[in-house]
């Protein structure tokens, strides 16, 4: 579905990837997982091209991604979709249009229809009820899922989750999880989740790839990622504070910088 | 003096390139074919919210500025014994001069900082990314519709303060004055030419509206998506669009009314 090679991206001076290659297959949930801030959110952004890498390709469903013209790629992104971190609803807009606002944009459907459409969605999230309400009300977990109604809402084949454990009590959690795997299963979308939340990512995901340090250092089913033999992909599943990525930023040495300080 | 020069030629540079990131917004919003039945409520929300919402500060201030006028007017005129000219001198200054310019100062500081506040933290909780992600361009629904708003609502208010302004000048002069109300209609008739004082007055405003919705507009658009930035984007607006207007109006006044 989605193929990325020898994919190279520069912010500035910074290289956030060197050339790295991934997969993500039809009707599967892959997870990319990593350390924060090497650029796992600027992945899916380039996926949906609102930055163009500096080389490589990303094939999505047939088209190279950064070599579209403007129109062709506004025709892409109506297949796939995208739940931001923050569910980005629009603020003056009630659940139900929120939801409603990518099927009018896109369509030419009678209003009756439409609502039926939204119902439906927000039916699937468990936010029927909610629908009349602004997201200045909604909870966190709530906009999340008001949001991921918005993202399905005109079945798209290609979702994309930027870290949708974040900041998530244990119980709205567990339903984001619950979500993402029984839509991805019984829409037949196929799913790309970028987390660092270990084990709900291994409990749901079919692929992980995780990445560090600019390229992927590791990638297998769930299963064998946990008999993965590098030691950076072993602390990152078990959560240790120290290992092949130091606990300490860069510094100069600790006992002589405290000895230069003059009283 | 090395490093001066490297600060201006920067500055320069940062302008210029603002100046075309602006114009790439501008075309990317308003190119295209136009969807009037998708469209049409967005613009009439956008022409009540820059528009109508500014009418009161716009009322207020067209009024006492009329009134002030009048009342300042009045004592140089009345020592030449000249007081019948307060209808042109009210007239004159508010459609050349202050209507224009003070609409357009009124209007930055509160339709266009709204309008850079507004887009900045749509930019921020990334509601313009994930408008783009639902192939929703938001240069076309979210800047096209307050572009037009701004640029067609201006020029009206500007009228309106032209309107009230010379109806507080009659206030002031004819009402508490004393000076023959008959007089101070008939003397601005005279004296008010409609394409030279009245037209001119319009494009004015209309370049006015045009700089200050722009500058609002790509200054909310390139905001640092921080708190910090977009209060910077805020203040920045407010300064360079009140900036530009009066750059602009002595261009335009030189054109219009210099030689």
């Amino acid at each position: 579905m989605v193929d990325i090679q020898n994919l190279t991206f520069r912010r500035g001076e910074r290289v956030i990837y060197d050339n790295m290659s991934m997969q993500f297959s039809r009707g599967k949930v892959t997870a990319i997982m990593g350390p924060s801030g090497i650029g796992k959110t600027t992945l899916l952004r380039l996926i949906g091209g609102q930055l163009k890498p500096d080389s490589g390709s990303i094939m999505f469903d047939g088209d190279n991604i950064p070599m579209l013209k403007r129109h062709e790629l506004y025709q892409a992104r109506k297949k796939m979709s995208m739940l931001f971190q923050s569910g980005a609803l629009f603020t003056e807009m009630s659940v139900f249009d929120n939801v409603a606002f990518p099927i009018r944009e896109h369509t030419r459907l009678p209003e009756a229809i439409i609502r039926m459409m939204v119902l439906m969605k927000l039916e699937a999230v468990g936010l029927r009820g909610a629908r009349d309400l602004m997201p200045s009300e909604l909870s966190g977990g709530m906009a999340r899922r008001a949001a991921l109604a918005r993202a399905i809402a005109l079945d798209p084949q290609l979702i994309m989750y930027d870290e949708p454990f974040a900041g998530q009590d244990p119980i709205s959690m567990g339903v984001i999880v619950r979500l993402i795997k029984s839509l991805n299963d019984a829409l037949g979308m196929t799913s790309i989740v970028v987390s660092h939340d270990v084990t709900e990512v291994m409990s749901i995901a079919d692929y992980v790839y995780i990445v560090a340090e600019r390229k992927v250092i590791g990638h297998g089913t769930p299963a064998q990622l946990l008999e993965h033999e590098s030691p950076l992909v072993q602390q990152f599943l078990q959560g240790q504070a120290d290992g092949p990525v130091p606990f300490h930023f860069k510094a100069a040495n600790y006992a002589q910088e405290l000895m230069e300080i003059k009283g | 003096m090395l490093n001066k020069l490297q600060q201006l030629g920067a500055a320069t540079i940062g302008t210029v390139q603002g100046l075309g990131r602006a114009s790439l917004m501008l075309f990317g919003a308003l190119w295209g074919r136009p969807r009037p039945v998708k469209s049409w409520p967005l613009y009439v929300k956008q022409f009540y919210v820059v528009g109508v919402l500014s009418l009161l500060i716009i009322l207020v201030s067209g009024l006492f500025i009329g009134m002030v006028l009048a009342l300042q007017g009045y004592t140089v005129l009345a020592k030449f014994g000249a007081e019948q000219m307060l209808g042109p001198l009210v007239a004159l200054s508010l459609l050349r001069e202050l209507g224009p310019v003070v609409t357009a100062l009124l209007f930055a500081g509160r339709a266009g900082s709204a309008l850079t506040a507004e887009i900045g933290l749509m930019k921020a909780t990334e509601q313009l990314s994930s408008m783009e992600m639902m192939a929703v361009d938001p240069l076309r629904r979210i800047i096209a519709p307050r572009f037009w708003a701004g640029l067609i609502c201006m020029p009206l208010l500007a009228l309106i303060f032209n309107a009230v302004g010379i109806l507080g000048g009659h206030l002031v002069g004819v009402d508490w004055l004393g000076v023959d109300g008959g007089g101070y209609w008939s003397a601005m008739q005279a004296n008010v030419d409609f394409y030279d004082d009245v037209v001119n007055g319009i494009i004015k405003s209309t370049v006015f509206a045009f700089v200050v919705t722009v500058i609002a507009l790509h200054k909310g658009f390139d905001a640092i998506p921080t708190s910090e930035g977009i209060s910077q984007a805020t203040t920045q607006t407010v300064v360079t669009a009140s900036l530009a207007v009066l750059g602009f109006d002595f261009i335009l006044t030189a054109v219009m009314f210099g030689g």
